[in-house]
């Protein structure tokens, strides 16, 4: 099948849950409702003329400057039955996105969905083990978020320095301690 | 990392141990762990109840620095993900973005380009199939094969300067034209390949009644499972199902050669055990080598092109996203990349790592298994903790 008749037959069966459509780039996509999204993909996968068995890959992306600023979620399927693919993706807001797991659906929806999560904040209800997942476990804030600055400190530490604090030890004075030493030339260096 | 043990993990805390039960810590320093992974294993005895890997270790960045630099500048990043193969990872990331700018390259290019991909096909399957059997206890095919990858660094370095990370697969073409003399030294190299490397292979490892015993039976994976959980590439066809992006949606021009796709067959236990995965491998390494005689008969024929002809002065695409799929040494590398048509910077790439999505089946597959042979799991799954952790 083509993407226009997936689309199409999405359409029929959902109605108004499918919410848009864009079959002109190069990876073609559907938009579903977020509360629909387990029902869509449940069909898609249980559909014999659809039979979405794998999904190929779960990315979020961050839109703040779109009206209204969104984050997207991205499926995007392949049946190896029929050698098609198609995308669902689906809208959420950027304060405290939340959406219902796959996992169910298909398997590697889990470590894919973690990964949203340590990197976008998306909140994935019924996850089986919401965690972070490549970031450690007390990383504060989602990096991948266009609104992300990096921290000046993590566990104590400078892991920044502060435009002052350059400026400072430019001027020879002696800043920090241990590894985070910015005083050139670096104590640690035998002289 | 004490702490994470208790994190709400899906199949158990340290509080439910049992008096029998012990929690054991592999890695990250281990080093059949091919990296920095570190598993928690719940045992009984020998007997692993549970598995819970942890990674991480060695995140980079790469999706954030993608989006800080210019599409072309991306990548010397992708090569550094999978270390071991990196021109499939930069292949996969140039036909991406060809595939957003509606580039196609020249017959001259993607032959080039088959020739490289294949070459490093050969010398990652060569470490993956060497460091399982040196996991495993048989040191010498390790040595045989790290001699054969070496020949092909140096044509590596002969083409393009790098041994390990090319930076070779450009947007629309690529960093070098092949050498003077390339295809004879290349043809050289696959004599011997040929004559010898490929049956010593198959007489030292494959067909040695050790090996066949050691993982013939262990770590199955149904296809189903294997579906469920996005494997890809070797792993999928180990399992017995022949799909090969090289032949169902050829790029490059793969669909200009003669080659077959290898399926686990099971001749000495289940299908897709650890022995049809490192079989699939090895039988993979000799249909490479078949690709490339093809593919330097075609490029003496070919009449020489400037490889940076197709190459654009300024890479900036139209709105619009993409997602593209290669078959890398590892499985299908699927590259998410959208623009957002103001910058030259790409406003999103994601990337879907096979062995990202390899290590997701690993706490299936560990349960019930032997602590021996988790690390026979491991190596025949083949990850590179690079590519996971990205």
């Amino acid at each position: 099948m083509d993407a226009k008749a997936i689309h199409e037959r999405l359409v029929t069966r959902f109605g108004d849950r499918v919410t848009g459509v864009n079959l002109e780039v190069a990876s073609p996509f559907a938009v579903v409702a977020e509360d629909a999204i387990v029902e869509v993909a449940g069909f898609c996968k249980s559909d014999p003329a659809l039979a979405f068995d794998n999904l190929m890959c779960l990315s979020a992306v961050d839109y703040p400057k779109e009206a209204p600023p969104r984050m997207e979620v991205v499926y995007h399927l392949l049946s190896y039955r029929h050698d098609h693919t198609f995308a669902l993706k689906v809208h959420l807001p950027r304060e405290n996105p939340t959406v219902p797991t796959l996992e169910g659906i298909w398997g590697v929806a889990n470590w894919h969905e973690r990964e949203a999560y340590d990197m976008f904040g998306i909140v994935f209800t019924g996850h089986s083990d919401p965690r972070r997942i490549l970031l450690p476990d007390d990383w504060i804030g989602h990096p991948l978020r266009k609104d992300w600055q990096d921290p000046d400190f993590y566990n104590g530490m400078h892991v920044k320095p502060t435009a002052q604090m350059a400026e400072r030890a430019m001027g020879g004075e002696k800043i920090g301690v241990g590894p985070f030493d910015f005083t050139p030339p670096n104590r640690h260096v035998a002289e | 990392m004490a702490s994470a043990i208790g994190s709400g993990a899906a199949d158990w805390v340290l509080d439910d141990l049992e008096t029998d039960e012990m929690v054991l810590n592999m890695g990250p320093q281990h080093p059949s762990t091919h990296g920095v992974l570190r598993i928690e294993l719940k045992t009984d005895g020998e007997v692993v109840k549970a598995a819970r890997p942890h990674i991480g270790y060695l995140h980079r960045c790469f999706e954030k620095h993608a989006e800080s630099v210019d599409y072309p500048g991306v990548i010397p990043y992708t090569d550094r993900m999978d270390y071991v193969a990196s021109m499939g990872n930069s292949l996969g990331y140039a036909l991406a973005v060809e595939k957003l700018l509606g580039i196609e390259t020249s017959p001259y290019v993607s032959t080039i380009r088959v020739i490289m991909a294949e070459l490093q096909r050969i010398a990652s399957h060569c470490v993956a199939v060497g460091t399982y059997g040196m996991d495993i206890g048989a040191f010498t095919p390790f040595l045989h094969l790290l001699r054969d990858r070496e020949k092909i660094l140096d044509l590596f370095e002969w083409t393009c300067g790098a041994r390990l990370l090319y930076n070779y697969n450009w947007v629309g073409g690529v960093s070098h034209d092949v050498p003077e003399g390339f295809v004879k030294a290349c043809r050289q190299f696959l004599r011997e390949y040929d004559a010898i490397t490929i049956p010593e292979l198959m007489d030292l490892l494959i067909g040695n009644k050790i090996f066949i015993k050691r993982t013939a039976g262990v770590g199955v994976l149904p296809v189903d499972l294997a579906i469920s959980y996005d494997l890809t590439g070797p792993n999928l066809r180990g399992s017995g199902l022949p799909r090969d992006l090289r032949k169902d949606h050829p790029y490059c021009g793969y669909d200009r050669f003669e080659f077959a796709v290898p399926v686990g067959k099971g001749e000495h236990g289940p299908v897709g055990s650890c022995f049809d995965r490192n079989w699939v491998r090895c039988i993979e390494m000799a249909e490479s080598s078949k690709i490339i005689h093809q593919a330097l008969d075609l490029l003496e024929k070919t009449e020489r092109a400037d490889v940076h002809e197709k190459v654009p002065k300024r890479v900036k695409p139209a709105k619009g996203e993409v997602y593209a799929r290669s078959e890398a040494p590892r499985g299908q590398l699927g590259y998410y990349v959208v623009a957002d048509g103001t910058g030259v910077n790409p406003y999103r790439v994601k990337v879907k790592s096979p062995c990202f999505t390899a290590m997701s089946v690993f706490h299936v597959l560990a349960k019930g298994m032997m602590i021996a042979d988790i690390i026979a799991l491991i190596g025949s799954l083949d990850v590179v903790l690079g590519e996971i952790d990205r």
